[in-house]
């Protein structure tokens, strides 16, 4: 699976939905997740892929890491995983 | 009904290891708040906390005891000692026998979990010391309390996360305003910074990484704390008829649940806490002088907590004043709400009130007066303390001079 996919499958999840219904442009909000909803995903996806995400709750719009939709987390994350190795 | 009062303090915390030395931290704005000290804590994101410094067990305790005292029981003896010497209250016969001790705590002997998890798992041993059980109890603090001093009234300990405290003092005051009991030792303690215990705090992502900055703009997060804080609780007429010195009353308290959200707080849980407390007080809300606030530093709760105070106190809300010493101790989790009592003391008993340190912007959505950063004189003839916990549980204490 690419990483596409293994971070669609994690928010599907969380979201209680199936991977299809998670588009590149679909917003956290959009998919039923809250806060405490997006933290939990952060940290399957850092489980996943043994990356640290820079994420504050507090102030998620200050965090280097973008959580605008669905393609811009992956986009972050693929840079993550791009930066570990 | 009867009228009770506070007629002994004690703490340690990471301001200082008596209630004198605390307060002159509060007045001098002073942070109490460093780089964590403790094993492992390089493997951790969150690297400062509120640690008490100095604080040697050893000498105070003797081995029998260390045996059986986590760090959380030792800050809630050393500051009980405080409290009890200064009230004068020697317990025994029918005094003793009524008289009890209600503490919170939200974990307990956290440490001594850390450190024989430890033990078992990362070091593979297969013995732990016959007192691990004793030692981490939630009740070892109060059980420990009750023995020293010998109260043998009603005792327990209270675990509502952040509101631990608040809600043990409540409970307290209830039983010396009943006239179950005469007196009644009360407050909490925490003890949780170890790596375990931040470790956890960490992955809710909430913490900061450099300050606790209550209300400002700029805010990104909660620091943790650790210590104690004990009062004695006592029966008005009881006090006085000792000649003792009666450092305030305190007038009424409510409790409030959110019954919304695990986390997230609630305007509306927040905002009949501190209305209840008042009602039961049989206070205006224009009496209000000062509030000690939750004031967590987190985004969420400082504006909660604003929009709370605005809507109880209306125009009112312009014209007290709200600070949070978190900015200065941290946030003591289960024993918050003890030591922050005592900002509430030192505003009505010697007009000082403590400020809120590290603001450096000013939020929209607090726009209080927060006493940003200096200490201010002002007389004050009412304060309540808010303490608003995970699980939407809310307890405010409200506080009158005398």
């Amino acid at each position: 699976m690419s990483i596409s996919d293994r971070v669609i499958a994690i928010i599907a999840e969380q979201a209680v939905l199936e991977p299809s219904d998670v588009t590149p442009d679909s917003t956290l909000e959009d998919l039923g997740i809250d806060s405490l909803g997006l933290v939990e995903s952060i940290f399957a996806i850092e489980e996943e892929f043994d990356i640290s995400i820079p994420f504050n709750a507090n102030e998620p719009s200050a965090s280097d890491f973008d959580i605008t939709n669905v393609a811009a987390i992956i986009a972050g994350i693929e840079k993550l995983v791009a930066e570990k190795v | 009904m009867k009228r009770v009062v506070i007629t002994g303090a004690g703490t340690i915390n990471s301001l200082g290891h008596s209630v004198p030395d605390t307060l002159e931290a509060m007045r001098e704005g002073r942070c109490g708040i460093t780089e964590l000290e403790f094993r492992d804590v390089e493997r951790l994101a969150i690297k400062i906390g509120g640690q008490v410094r100095g604080f040697e067990a050893e000498g105070r305790f003797n081995r029998q005891q260390m045996s059986l005292y986590d760090r959380f029981t030792q800050f809630t003896l050393t500051a009980a000692k405080e409290a009890i010497e200064q009230s004068g209250l020697v317990f025994h016969g029918d005094l003793a026998a009524r008289s009890g001790v209600v503490l919170g705590t939200a974990g307990g002997g956290v440490s001594t979990w850390d450190d024989n998890y430890r033990s078992v798992y990362e070091d593979g041993k297969n013995r732990v010391h016959p007192f691990v059980v004793p030692k981490l109890m939630n009740n070892a603090a109060a059980s420990h309390v009750s023995m020293e001093y010998n109260l043998k009234g009603p005792s327990f300990t209270v675990s509502t996360a952040c509101a631990s405290s608040n809600h043990a003092m409540a409970l307290a005051f209830q039983m010396v305003r009943s006239g179950a009991a005469p007196a009644m030792l009360t407050g909490g303690s925490e003890s949780m910074l170890c790596f375990g215990g931040v470790k956890a705090w960490e992955g809710l992502r909430v913490m900061s990484k450099d300050a606790c900055r209550p209300f400002s703009a700029n805010r990104n997060g909660m620091v943790q704390g650790e210590g104690a804080g004990v009062f004695v609780f006592e029966e008005y007429e009881h006090a006085r008829a000792r000649g003792a010195d009666i450092l305030c009353e305190v007038a009424g308290f409510a409790m409030s649940s959110d019954a919304a959200d695990i986390v997230m707080p609630s305007k509306q849980g927040a905002s009949r806490a501190m209305a209840g407390a008042l009602a039961d007080a049989r206070l205006d809300a224009n009496q209000v002088g000062y509030i000690n606030a939750h004031g967590t530093g987190t985004a969420a709760n400082d504006k909660t907590e604003c929009a709370a105070v605005a809507d109880v106190f209306g125009q009112h809300a312009d014209d007290l004043m709200i600070s949070s010493t978190k900015s200065m101790h941290g946030h003591l989790i289960g024993g918050t709400g003890a030591v922050e009592l005592l900002a509430c003391i030192m505003a009505l008993r010697e007009g000082v009130i403590a400020p809120t340190i590290g603001y450096e912007e000013p939020d929209p959505e607090c726009a209080l007066d927060v006493v940003p950063n200096d200490a201010r004189e002002a007389k004050v003839d009412v304060a309540i303390s808010n303490a608003f916990a995970f699980g939407g549980l809310n307890a405010v204490l409200a506080l009158k001079r005398i």
